[in-house]
């Protein structure tokens, strides 16, 4: 079997038999990129030569018995939004086109205690603001189920990444569905776990209060074994939770007889396309065939989610970006006059459209006498909206829906209308401002070959839920490869 | 209902954001200001008397550091982005006239 | 002029707390160092960096509000201040504006017109920003970051001061209370207090109060009293002229004694507060309270008041004493060795305030212990060395911290007390100067005066003046 088309754990278990060896491994993964990101565009970094040289490190420690978890040296691609040390970490922005940091973000440097090969940093929506990897300054990423379609975003160059077997899995980060929704455009696997599991620190911050990083992967076993890798108590994360029920893979079970399963009717009405619900709903009745109790119910309020979402998060991120200005690091404009000159230039040429329009949209809700009118709304609604998930969750282990409205959209068509864009969202945005945990699991193809996400909702803390479900679903139906490693596109 | 963001706004806001809008930058920000304003308004639909706006998802507190030292000298790597430096200081255009 | 004029002062006084690391990192907090070396990812504001509250932070300003009679907010949070300024890495100030930790108290004062109680609005919690320097060379700022993210507290008071008098007076006692709890060395040269002037004038008797201005870049109570006059005569000038005051930022220019506007038309002073999603809110429980009080400090005021009953030492010593905390520590720490409070006083309330005076100084900067200053109390009480001896061991005390017993030994300077001895040499004296003799018999006082100096001079000083004068008395 080829090296990248095995999942992370297959790869781990032959590496660590010695039936394969981490320089071959990440040989292969190289290989792979130079073979397809010339039209995939996964990534903004390739770091081929660290990548070996850490190979070289991995295997040693290997061998001599050090490193012994299931991810040891299998090769791993990062969102280039979360800090390495001396790597150029971008967040697919102008502004910091040269930003090499001086740290390695927590998550990160908990997945190289776990022996991964890092071998690039991928492509974004500028800053984690975008839902099509568009938005990205270092051009668009392409989905490996039809290169004509986007990859969904803003994790869609780490999620098309492992869809065309660039890597063997990735981490991505999810403010309003950036794991789940280009999870689901991509026919792979990905986790946005429970606010404050994943430590921040060295997370560029988007939505501070809503950001949260997660694997993305083939299957739910790789996942629920990433997030186990990734997930700690950090000091430096004063939002990071202690909990001592990070052993995700003791969800992997194929059981979810008598489980509660509850199905919100307000995610399947206008604006679903037809195939995705009827691709979700034949998911929905695998679970029941198991033995899980399914039931409809109202969620309510969704439809009040995207616009205290917007209000939130382009609030935090108006501050959050402010710290980008041309005085410590990243891009400064060259030609200036005095300060507050420099200020607006560096910034007007260093972001992109996306990033400003939420900027000015943030300022402003923000700024004297709105307020009030506006972001304390967005945060009461944003307590009812947790309130309305507490109800539903006092009934059901799980909440099944749609991870997206539609299936990938062709390039070039969404970015022209964002409000539109930003409808997409609407399944996956409630999670964050419940700091819920959430997944999406492949769960078919439309007509046009694309793939549909089911996206499996849990009480916060109860990833376990979340994973047991997905993972007894998957066994149904085996991973799809995508047609960029089957030879079908190119 | 519509909301009329001016162009006056739209400066206002971009001296708070230290962002520059070309002419035609400026209508669309003022369109797209506009109309999604108009959307968040949705949430006026929402009765929110007595409910407290939640800043955090979960009720933690109390979160602190010992005041104890634990970084030493990093100048250099804390300076190794900067566009422009001198003498160990970050190096920007002059803020008194 | 006809009309009568009040004036009517609230302040803004930023402390910098005595913690040994930054508010939301670990860095230090030492002054001076070289630009940069005391900073890391949070405090340059590098991406993806997070802040984590010093708990220390929060005894101090706790400490410092309930010496200061304030109210506490059990559920207090951390805002975000949004501004672009260099001096400012991430372009906000991590404060507190929605739920201060500290409200609603006051402190008395006593000037002049008697004493008064200055309300306390609130206190609240927030980080330094770093240091802005012009570089003349290339006309440029260098920006030093080590300043950036000291724990401050902002103490805002209400507008109950009437006049520059008043103000230095809430100064002071703030600064008081700040240094006994221990919570900041308070030295306004070095910036670790710092005030913001808020000032308007209205008419005597006028039921509201008129449009103010705030004066920010004072660093010393000159500068403070003179700015208060400044912009005193420049608002009641435009009132006058029928001109308005604009509410608005000023700074202080101490050189030319005036204020100037600030306001320039980036500043659009707007800060978009919101509770900053990185921090989690402060809640103090009563127990935790009650930690904190049970470990206050004696204050000034309680000091004194033992002082005079414990010590027996006057009042007006008593306040000398304890305006000053160290010079208060100095006081007890040395009575607990010698036993011998008015003397200990008054050693430090004459020659130390003298030399300390000389050199400019404050009662922060002395050096010497209180063991060298208790043994120099005994060494003068028991009569081993003279008072003129006792002055000279004092300023190598004050100056080295030199055992005093060493150096009386070393250089001779015990008292001669030999009464044989010096009977020959006062003999000797009273024969040499037959005309001060005849004098004295003729009932001018002041001639024995002469002579005691005679037999000093003799001696080298070194006679015990008691008995010199014991002895001439008998001879004569
Ligand atoms: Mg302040
Ligand atoms: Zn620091």
């Amino acid at each position: 079997m080829n090296i990248m088309s095995m999942t992370a754990v297959e790869l781990g278990k032959k590496i660590k038999a010695k039936e394969i060896t981490v320089l071959e491994a990440v040989k292969a993964a190289i290989e792979q990129i130079e073979k397809l990101d010339g039209t995939y565009n996964c990534y903004v970094t390739v770091d081929k030569e660290g990548a070996l040289k850490r190979a070289e490190e991995v295997q040693k420690l290997i061998d001599e018995g050090s490193l012994t978890g299931p991810l040891a040296g299998v090769p791993v691609a990062i969102k280039d939004n979360m800090c390495t040390k001396d790597l150029l970490t971008t967040c697919s922005s102008k502004i910091l086109s040269n930003f090499k940091p001086t740290y390695t973000a927590e998550a990160v440097l908990n997945l190289e205690k776990a022996g991964a090969v890092i071998l690039g940093k991928t492509n974004m929506d500028e800053f984690a603001m975008g839902s099509t990897t568009e938005t990205s300054a270092y051009g668009v990423t392409r989905n490996p189920w039809n290169a004509e379609h986007v990859p969904g975003g803003s994790s869609g160059g780490s999620c098309a990444a492992v869809a065309a077997e660039e890597c063997s899995y990735a981490l991505g980060s999810d403010t309003g569905g950036s794991i789940r929704q280009p999870s689901s455009f991509c026919g792979v696997v990905g986790i946005k776990p429970t606010y404050g599991t994943v430590s921040r620190y060295g997370l560029i911050a988007y939505g501070s209060s809503l950001d949260q990083i997660g694997p993305i992967a083939k299957d739910v076993t790789d996942c629920a074994t990433i997030l186990e890798a990734i997930s700690s108590y950090d000091t430096k994360d004063s939002t990071s939770m202690k909990r001592d029920d990070l052993d995700f893979t003791s969800a992997l079970v194929d059981d979810v007889k008598g489980m509660k399963i509850g199905i919100p009717k307000d995610y399947f009405g206008e604006g679903l396309d037809e195939e995705v619900k009827e691709k979700v709903l034949a998911a929905v009745e695998v679970l029941k065939s198991k033995g899980a109790i399914v039931e409809e119910f109202d969620l309510s309020l969704v439809e009040y989610a995207i616009p205290a979402y917007y209000v939130i998060a382009s609030a935090e991120a108006s501050s959050n970006l402010s710290r980008f200005d041309g005085v410590k690091y990243g891009y400064r404009a060259a030609d200036y006059e005095g300060l507050h000159n420099m200020y607006k230039k560096t910034r007007s040429a260093g972001f992109g459209p996306e990033v400003k329009r939420r900027i000015m949209l943030g300022s402003f809700v923000l700024s004297s006498g709105y307020y009030d009118a506006y972001y304390l709304k967005a945060l009461r609604t944003k307590a009812l909206i947790k309130q309305a998930f507490d109800k539903a969750f006092a009934k059901y282990d799980v909440i099944l829906g749609p991870a997206a409205p539609t299936t990938a959209p062709e390039l070039g068509k969404s970015l022209s209308d964002p409000l539109k864009m930003y409808l997409g969202d609407i399944y996956t945005i409630s999670v964050n401002l419940a700091g819920l945990p959430g997944m999406s699991v492949p769960c078919g193809t439309d007509s046009k070959g694309l793939p549909v996400g089911l996206q499996i909702i849990g009480d916060c803390f109860k990833e376990k839920n979340v994973i047991r479900v997905g993972y007894a679903y998957e066994q149904s139906r085996g991973y799809e490869h995508s047609p960029a490693v089957m030879g079908g596109a190119q | 209902m519509a909301n009329n963001i001016t162009d006056e706004t739209i400066d206002y806001v971009g001296i708070l954001a230290k962002l520059e809008l070309n002419e035609e930058e400026k209508q669309q920000a003022k369109d797209d200001m506009n109309r999604m304003l108009d959307y968040i308004d949705k949430l006026n639909e929402l009765d929110t008397t007595g409910v407290e706006p939640m800043s955090h998802a979960f009720q933690v507190q109390n979160v602190f550091r010992e005041d104890v030292v634990t970084n030493g000298d990093n100048r250099e790597q804390m300076l190794q982005n900067a566009p422009e430096k001198k003498d160990g200081s970050y190096k920007v255009p002059k803020t008194v006239d | 002029m006809s009309r009568q004029y009040e004036t009517v002062i609230g302040l803004e006084v930023h402390v910098e707390l005595a913690s040994k690391t930054k508010i939301f990192c670990g860095c230090s907090t030492e002054f001076g160092g070289a630009p940069n070396t005391h900073t890391c990812p949070v405090c340059t504001g590098m991406p993806g960096s997070l802040p984590v509250l010093n708990k220390q932070v929060v005894e101090y300003a706790l400490a410092v509000g309930l010496a200061t009679n304030c109210e506490i907010n059990q559920y207090c949070k951390f805002d975000r201040k949004n501004y672009f300024y260099p001096d400012n890495p991430q372009n906000y100030q991590i404060s507190q504006l929605y739920l201060p930790i500290c409200h609603d108290g006051f402190v008395e004062i006593e000037t002049g017109a008697g004493k008064k109680k200055v309300g306390i609005h609130e206190i609240h919690m927030e980080e330094d920003a770093g240091k802005l320097i012009h570089d003349e060379w290339e006309d440029c700022t260098l920006v030093d970051y080590n300043r950036s993210g000291v724990p401050l507290i902002e103490i805002v008071s209400e507008p109950d001061m009437r006049s520059a008098e008043e103000v230095n007076a809430y100064l002071d006692k703030l600064r008081l209370i700040i240094q006994y709890l221990g919570a900041s060395d308070c030295k306004l040269q070095e910036g670790s207090m710092r005030a913001d002037v808020n000032l308007s004038v209205r008419e005597v008797g006028a039921p509201e109060f008129g449009t103010r201005t705030e004066m920010k870049n004072l660093n010393s109570f000159k500068a403070i009293s003179r700015a208060i006059e400044g912009e005193r005569a420049r608002q009641i000038e435009l009132i006058e002229e029928g001109k308005s005051v604009i509410q608005e930022t000023r700074r202080w220019d101490d050189n030319k004694e005036y204020s100037y506007a600030m306001r320039s038309k980036e500043d659009a002073q707007d800060y978009r507060y919101f509770p900053d999603p990185d921090l989690v809110p402060v809640v103090i429980s009563d127990e935790w309270l009650d930690e904190i009080r049970a470990k206050q400090p004696e204050l000034r005021t309680e000091k004194l008041a033992r002082y005079e009953k414990d010590f027996g030492i006057p009042k007006y010593d008593a306040e000398i004493i304890t305006s000053s905390k160290k010079m208060a520590d100095m006081f007890e720490a040395t009575t607990a060795i010698c036993k011998n409070p008015k003397k200990v006083s008054n050693w430090l309330m004459v020659e130390t305030l003298r030399l300390l005076g000389e050199r400019g100084q404050s009662p922060e900067d002395i050096t010497f212990s209180p063991e060298n200053l208790a043994k120099l109390v005994d060494l003068a009480e028991s009569g081993t060395i003279n008072s003129s001896v006792a002055k000279e061991v004092f300023e190598q005390i004050f100056e080295k911290d030199i055992d005093p017993d060493a150096y009386v030994e070393e250089k001779g300077l015990k008292s001669v007390s030999d009464e044989g001895a010096l009977k020959a040499t006062i003999e000797e004296i009273i024969k040499a100067n037959p005309q001060s003799v005849e004098d004295y018999h003729n009932g001018k006082q002041k001639a024995i005066g002469f002579l005691v100096g005679q037999t000093m001079k003799a001696t080298q000083g070194k006679a015990n003046p008691g008995m010199v004068n014991k002895i001439l008395k008998e001879l004569l």
